[in-house]
């Protein structure tokens, strides 16, 4: 195990890749000779040179649609978008190409393809740059989702999804990039998609959740503790594939469920994940399922405002409590 | 580069063919290609009619020689991609007829299984890389044909077809702009109809079709898609400057469509009079003009033309016979394709069959 960066865990994953198969490579905006915005490809430009590593112009949607077609004509793409809020002008090439050309061509054109960069909040980058994107991504049929929350996930879940065959949205945070953790060195060390990692044990009160808030989650349950309440924290890693037994599992064990997530209520992961939880396990519920999420409104600037609109800690404090009666 | 060709109207005996290099037996083979797509557009519309094809469907008639021109100089190992007006670029390509009308009429031997359909015909065989339903959204897909050509190191090229109206979309011009400073081998086709659907160009454009391409260095060039000789020579020579290394090119392949934008359509109507129509078919009918060119040179008499016709009609119909006999797809197949790879952990579908 070596201690390293969220950064440098998607780094190594990506190095490691591109090492592996030739028919890899990088693009976007900033990856090359910058060694990117959030310095995830530091160094590559060195170590592949620059037909490998590729700058684009800042043409969202023509990159995409670019690498798209490479990966329709046998390679296997990383794009790299800034962020996500950016790849909205590139949603068109992701959804209505990417996702849907090996079923409507009847399975000739296998997709292998990857879109990687940071969704969600950071500090007060207002509304256009503060949005948690996933459920964009995991409503099409198609479209492989993964939201790694620490170190040691990113590199696993980012070798699993460039080494899969069909278009992964993988989603990072800004504000993970410097978290620190172990992270196993060798190379093929992989998290199979689909599997779920429960990160905090307990009985009393399940809190599902996937990225960024896996950690707001686990400060939850180090404040529920004080209150005696043990949480068990479940975090989904993939959104699809959806480890859906882990899901059941907690549920029968604490029976009371809180789903938190970064983004916005109607129709989120979240309401998805409900959905599911009532029609399977219906019986095994003492309370309603509550959802602690961002305000249902655009990201404000303003500290004060910001603040109130993240879905917090002490939030799901107050949400575990209530599906506790407490 | 290649020059700009205009219409050669038929000269003397013996010479008609010289101005463009082409053999009396190529230019035959050109005519053949070009009945074939018109009655097989002719039998589609008459299936659509009978409820034998259904959705959105758009056929070639009237451009038939853009498509033969473009396409005959092109090596199977080259990469065609279009939009929605599909089904004679991917016979062109080498898509079986058989295979495009199955594919119309949603049945398994269908290029895409039927589950694709009029828009979405694809053949990795023949590197033919499907119809596409977004306007434009196939032009960077082709871009990215031509990164991998250049990442591979092959000596295919990229041709892509948009209709007129594309050349207004964002990705078209960030297409172009990568491949020019990537100097990828791709040459971008407007196949130029006058319309985007009811849309007459000049309406929606201050700049002509020729000026498009010029803020991104791509040099740009202009031939007359209903003269299937001119297109043929054109694109002769631009396909092996491309080839050669000469980075990307842009065609503004004029043409003329002589039905409706799309079945549902009126032939002509609120925005293109009837009689522009009917002179254009009088006077520019891709199919009219090689047949007389090659009836003044000798190369062809009215019972060997007659007979050409009977094969392509039989051909159409063969195929219409085909796709008729054809299975519908199973249901049990309904999920199967949507991934290429089924993780061992996880669900993947959401409708309760993973239940």
């Amino acid at each position: 195990m070596a201690v390293m960066t969220y950064r440098e865990a998607l780094n190594e994953a990506l190095r490691e890749e591109m090492q592996r198969d030739p028919d890899v490579f990088l693009m976007g905006e900033e990856v090359a000779e910058y060694d990117g915005a959030y310095k995830v490809s530091k160094g590559l430009l060195a170590e592949f040179g620059d037909k490998r590593v590729v700058d684009s112009p800042i043409s969202e949607l023509g990159f995409t649609g670019l690498c798209v077609g490479a990966s329709m004509a046998g390679l296997r793409p990383v794009v790299e978008f800034m962020t996500f809020n950016f790849a909205f002008l590139a949603i068109d090439q992701v959804i209505n190409n990417a996702t849907k050309m090996y079923y409507m061509s009847d399975g000739q054109f296998p997709m292998p393809i990857v879109f990687r960069g940071p969704t969600g909040a950071a500090l007060q980058l207002s509304a256009q740059h503060s949005q948690a994107c996933e459920t964009y991504y995991s409503h099409a049929p198609g479209c492989k989702v993964v939201t790694p929350a620490t170190p040691a996930d990113a590199k696993g879940l980012l070798k699993a999804s460039i080494r899969d065959n069909d278009p992964v949205a993988f989603m990072e945070g800004e504000l993970l990039y410097n978290i620190k953790g172990e992270v196993p060195e060798d190379e093929d060390y992989i998290i199979p998609l689909g599997v779920a990692d429960l990160k905090n044990e307990g009985s009393d009160v399940s809190i599902i959740t996937h990225g960024k808030m896996v950690h707001v989650a686990l400060q939850a349950a180090s404040k529920l503790e004080k209150d005696n309440i043990n949480a068990d924290v479940l975090d989904l890693r993939t959104i699809r594939p959806l480890d859906m037994d882990a899901i059941l599992e907690t549920v029968k064990k604490t029976n009371r469920v809180v789903y938190l997530e970064e983004g916005w209520p109607y129709a989120g992961t979240g309401a998805q994940i409900v959905a599911m939880i009532q029609e399977e396990a219906f019986d095994h519920l003492d309370a309603p399922i509550l959802r602690v999420t961002q305000a249902d409104i655009p990201m404000p600037y303003a500290k004060s405002l910001e603040i109130l609109a993240k879905p917090s800690a002490d939030r799901v404090v107050e949400a575990c409590k209530k599906v506790l009666y407490r | 580069m290649a020059e700009t060709k205009t219409r050669k109207k038929s000269g003397k005996k013996g010479d008609v063919l010289a101005g463009y290099g082409v053999s009396p037996e190529l230019a035959l083979d050109l005519l053949r290609d070009m009945l074939l797509y018109r009655r097989f557009e002719e039998k589609v519309e008459e299936a659509y009619a009978i409820g034998s094809i259904g959705g959105f469907c758009h056929v070639h008639i009237g451009q038939e020689g853009a498509c033969a021109g473009s396409i005959k100089p092109l090596r199977e190992d080259d990469y065609v991609v279009t939009a929605y007006r599909d089904h004679t670029q991917a016979i062109a390509k080498g898509v079986h007829p058989n295979a495009v009308m199955a594919e119309l009429f949603g049945r398994v031997d269908g290029a895409s299984g039927g589950r694709g359909g009029s828009m979405h015909v694809y053949d990795k065989s023949c590197r033919f890389m499907g119809g596409h339903g977004i306007v434009g959204g196939q032009v960077p897909l082709a871009t990215g044909f031509g990164w991998k050509i250049r990442y591979a190191d092959e000596d295919t090229v990229a041709v892509v077809y948009m209709g007129d109206a594309a050349v207004n979309q964002g990705g078209f011009h960030e297409s172009l702009n990568m491949a020019a400073v990537w100097d990828l081998p791709v040459i971008y086709v407007v196949e130029n109809n006058g319309y985007g659907m009811g849309t007459a160009f000049s309406r929606v454009s201050k700049t002509d079709m020729s000026a498009k391409p010029v803020p991104h260095g791509v040099p740009a060039s202009v031939v007359d898609g209903q003269d299937v000789l001119a297109t043929y020579a054109h694109f002769r020579e631009l396909i092996a400057e491309v080839r050669g290394g000469g980075g990307p090119r842009f065609v503004d392949l004029q043409t003329y469509r002589f039905r409706g934008h799309s079945m549902s359509d009126p032939v002509s109507g609120t925005y293109r009079p009837t009689e522009e129509v009917e002179r254009r078919k009088a006077e520019d009918d891709p199919i009219a003009i090689l047949r007389d060119k090659l009836l003044a040179g000798g190369h062809l008499d009215q019972a060997a033309l007659e007979e050409m016709d009977v094969e392509a009609r039989q051909i159409a119909q063969d195929a219409a016979d085909f796709a008729e006999a054809s299975p519908k797809p199973d249901p049990s197949t309904l999920y199967d394709h949507v991934w290429a790879e089924i993780n061992e952990n996880g669900r993947l579908f959401f409708d309760g069959r993973d239940r």
